[in-house]
């Protein structure tokens, strides 16, 4: 392993790392910076776990290094839940017992939240396009989609 | 009341066992039964709030610690409601039947006349300064539940009956709340390197070249298995991805082509597990049905994940297994000492529904934490191992067959064949740990015994039909030649015979002309099985109308013919693809502890049957699994969930039943025979895809 040195935009907050440029974005965030509310799933790309946003727009972390992020703004569950949207959705989400286990909640917040901010008032159909890629195992699906729908209803009665 | 004594409380029978009046001001509650995405820790929380009369943002849970907490039997077969929550009960009741006793001596006022709000003692309408923490030193929690428990009666509980919020959800949304996350100080990352199938043996390792390459990382080598070691994950990740490259394994052994052939050539012989009448010289015509279910995955979302430490000859484990004692008794017999001296220590992982890899890699963690004594290692393993070394939810065939006069049906048999249903660690003499096959010196291979019908049946959960029938023939058959793993998945072979049975009950309404619902009721003799089924029938406004391409079909089932019951109509839309648009489905599980987690669960239990059904088959490949990714192995996305209407007949005055599994076998037949009706097509070897109706409607 050669370290080279980083500086990653992480929740609004420059970050210097020094890890091998080939490793994956999840461990960094979740090693070295120890934001562990990210995701670890299948490295793989496939089961969206580990989503985050870059630049506002979900992304896989274990797909990505350091030098395809760096200098882009990175925002982590640890910054989306501390958010408006972030409190609004993790709220509506205890409201429906949108869960079973869990571990799929975390990246499904990070790409709702994503959706509800380019899109406030998503049909139903939008708000499944934009989290189908996001596999759930223990079949919470309808309580999920019915947690964002409600606050993209309230979001659009608040005008 | 008499109280029936649920087998926890044989091993922990003090009150000390279970409840802690400690720190101040809170209640310690302590089980054996773990979260497991269930709900669990909540309704345990809501039962002994409850008895206890203390709100339940006081209590602090202790779950599946082998050293601080009870010894109870895994969380796995839908009982832990049924036993775990019934010992809490019980234990709960009489700490406050202890305690209150204490307290009218105190107050000078008969035990009769006292109240408590929150663990504040009043006398009739007059709060005292007296609270359960105060009593506490005076009152000796080594009394045996059973002599002082005298639980409330169901119209006096307040908590239990509602839907109070997961106690654990939050912190799983956001945070990090998983064993994944668990980051001990100087904590080394363990990698191991999986062989393409069990059972290969590595024939050349040549890794000279990774010790310039990654100076840092230990590598640790026994037999066939290895494992790195590093201080950095990633480290460990690029290592064992180099790694990788230079092993070679050895050749690919054979396997059967089809599980038919597996099973002509198996040397197992049939076990009659249940016969009631005879159903050989019974009368009528024979309606008979043969169906298989691939071999299923757990596929759980998270990998499986340890953390192990060795520390003076004792081992302490961090893990998500569903049977910590299970796991705690096999590391004893795998590294050769006292079980006292470890210790297995439960955290959350993501739901695994069964036996998955969860204990395989606190064995991994354990080995490799030997070569660092002292010091923490954590392994977690890659989405190939989870997919492809994990056991499997076996493969099955099941054959039914009944005869039917007069529109009655008079005798009913079944086989059940396949691989045993549960072999968890330490089961049948042997560790059963995957990466000890693999050491220089393995230990001897076990066989696994399936379940006896006594504690539910493997093989033949749910195959004894709920129906009236006079004529019974119950039998199973338990492979033992085949190279595939297979361990406890979800209802186990509950789901495929009662795909079955209610297959053959469907196609038995069709051959003579009879409703399929009506044809049920008029076999039941069992009147909440009736209920659940009048329920989701009026729910789905059966039959409904008739629309081209379009069916609606049922299920039901009572789990382990004790358990929970459930009654399920899907409603599929056969156009291009097969889709299940809606599912209804009525539940009576006795007393609802919290009637929103059942619901929860039977929509849970409802989809994941529903991705089995439709969508999943384990490929093999001669010795090897050959579906190891999501790409190959696709479960049920959101844009393919149906909707889903859950009704709970509730019945607090009966005890509560386990629903976890309860859906599973009723939504698989609901959905085959929804297809059978909008198509006129009967697919009987799952999944049930399109291809699968193209075959069937071309031949």
């Amino acid at each position: 392993m050669q370290a080279k040195h980083f500086v990653l935009s992480i929740n609004g907050k420059q970050c210097s790392v020094a890890v091998d440029p080939g490793t994956a974005l999840l461990y960094i965030i979740r090693n070295d910076l120890d934001l562990k509310g990210t995701r670890i799933g299948c490295g793989e790309g496939n089961c969206f776990s580990c989503t985050l946003l870059v630049e506002g727009r979900p992304q896989q972390s274990c797909s990505l290094t350091a030098a395809a992020v760096e200098g882009k703004s990175i925002e982590t569950i640890e910054a989306i839940r501390d958010t408006e949207l972030g409190q609004a959705l993790i709220a509506s989400f205890i409201t429906e017992q949108a869960g079973q286990c869990g571990y799929c909640l975390a990246g499904i917040l990070a790409s709702a939240k994503a959706l509800l901010e380019r899109q406030p008032s998503p049909s139903r159909n939008q708000i499944v396009a934009a989290i189908d890629g996001h596999l759930c195992r223990c079949g919470a699906h309808n309580r999920i989609i019915r947690a964002i729908e409600k606050v993209a209803f309230g979001r659009r009665m608040a005008g | 009341m008499t109280i029936a004594s649920p087998p926890s409380l044989t091993e922990n029978p003090q009150c000390r066992d279970w409840i802690d009046l400690s720190p101040n001001g809170r209640v310690t509650l302590k089980s054996g039964k773990v979260e497991i995405g269930q709900g669990i820790a909540t309704a345990l929380v809501q039962i002994a709030a409850d008895e206890l009369d203390v709100d339940p943002d006081r209590f602090d849970l202790i779950a599946g610690h082998t050293s601080l907490g009870p010894v109870e039997a895994g969380t796995s077969s839908s009982l832990s409601v049924e036993t775990g929550g019934q010992a809490v009960r019980l234990a709960a009741a009489a700490v406050r039947s202890l305690l209150l006793d204490e307290a009218a001596k105190l107050l000078q006022a008969p035990k009769t006349e006292l109240s408590v709000d929150n663990g504040r003692i009043s006398v009739g309408e007059r709060a005292t300064d007296l609270t359960y923490w105060a009593l506490a030193p005076t009152v000796d929690l080594s009394a045996p539940v059973l002599g002082h428990a005298n639980p409330k009666a169901p119209n006096e509980r307040r908590l239990v009956g509602t839907s109070m919020a997961r106690i654990d959800l939050l912190s799983k949304v956001a945070s990090a709340g998983f064993i994944h996350d668990l980051d001990l100080p100087n904590m080394r990352h363990g990698r191991v390197l999986d062989p393409p199938a069990r059972g290969r043996r590595l024939v050349i390792l040549d890794d000279t070249s990774l010790n310039a390459a990654f100076p840092n990382v230990k590598i640790v080598r026994d037999g066939s298995f290895v494992g790195v070691l590093a201080a950095r994950e990633d480290e460990a990740v690029q290592c064992m991805a180099a790694l990788r490259m230079c092993a070679q394994w050895s050749d690919a052994e054979g396997g059967p082509h089809s599980l038919a052939e597996a099973i002509a050539a198996d040397s197992s012989s049939v076990e009659e597990v249940f016969c009631k009448g005879d159903t050989a010289s019974a009368e009528g015509r024979v309606v008979r049905t043969e169906i298989e279910r691939p071999y299923l995955a757990h596929a759980s979302i998270a990998p499986s994940c340890a953390i192990a430490r060795w520390r003076e000859g004792c081992l302490e484990v961090h893990s998500h297994t569903q049977a910590g004692h299970d796991l705690k008794s096999a590391l004893a017999m795998a590294f050769n000492i006292e079980p006292a001296k470890v210790t297995v220590i439960h955290h959350a992982g993501a739901g695994t529904y069964g036996h998955s890899g969860q204990d395989d890699v606190a064995y991994e963690a354990a080995l490799l934490a030997r070569a660092v004594p002292g010091e923490a290692v954590r392994v977690l393993w890659s989405r190939f191992a989870d997919f492809a070394l994990s056991p499997l939810g076996p493969g099955m065939v099941v054959t039914a067959e009944a005869k039917v006069a007069a529109g009655r049906i008079t005798a009913f048999s079944i086989q059940s064949v396949g691989q045993a249903h549960v072999f968890r660690p330490g089961r049948g003499g042997t560790v059963n740990f995957i990466a000890a096959e693999r050491l220089s010196a393995p230990p001897p291979k076990g066989i696994a015994s399936d379940v006896p019908l006594s504690r539910g049946g493997g093989a033949d959960r749910n195959a004894n039909p709920l129906y009236a029938i006079p004529n019974v023939h119950v039998s199973k058959r338990v492979l033992h030649d085949l190279p595939y793993r297979t361990s406890a998945l979800r209802a186990l072979g509950g789901y495929a015979n009662i795909f079955a049975i209610e297959t053959l009950m469907d196609d038995i309404a069709i051959e003579i002309g009879s409703d399929p619902i009506t044809l049920r009721l008029s076999h039941l003799q069992d009147k909440r099985a009736a209920t659940v089924l009048e329920e989701a029938a009026s729910m789905a406004g059966w039959p409904g109308v008739s629309v081209e391409g379009e069916g609606l079909g049922v299920g039901l089932c009572q789990y382990k013919n004790r358990s929970a019951y459930c009654a399920v109509v899907a409603k599929v839309m056969c156009g291009e693809q097969i889709r299940l648009t809606q599912v209804w489905a009525a539940v009576d599980a006795g007393e609802a502890i919290n009637p929103d987690g059942i619901v929860n669960q039977i929509e849970g239990g409802i989809v994941q049957s529903a991705s089995w059904t439709l969508l999943e088959r384990v490929a093999l490949t001669g010795d090897a699994v050959s579906t190891h990714d999501w790409g190959s192995y696709p479960i049920m996305r959101f844009s393919e969930v149906p909707e889903i209407e859950v009704r709970i007949l509730n019945r607090a005055e009966l005890p509560p039943l386990g629903v976890g599994e309860a859906a599973t076998g009723a939504t698989a037949a609901a959905i085959g025979n929804a297809v059978r009706q909008a198509l006129g097509i009967r697919i009987r070897k799952l999944p049930i895809t399109r291809d699968a109706v193209l075959a069937a409607s071309a031949s």
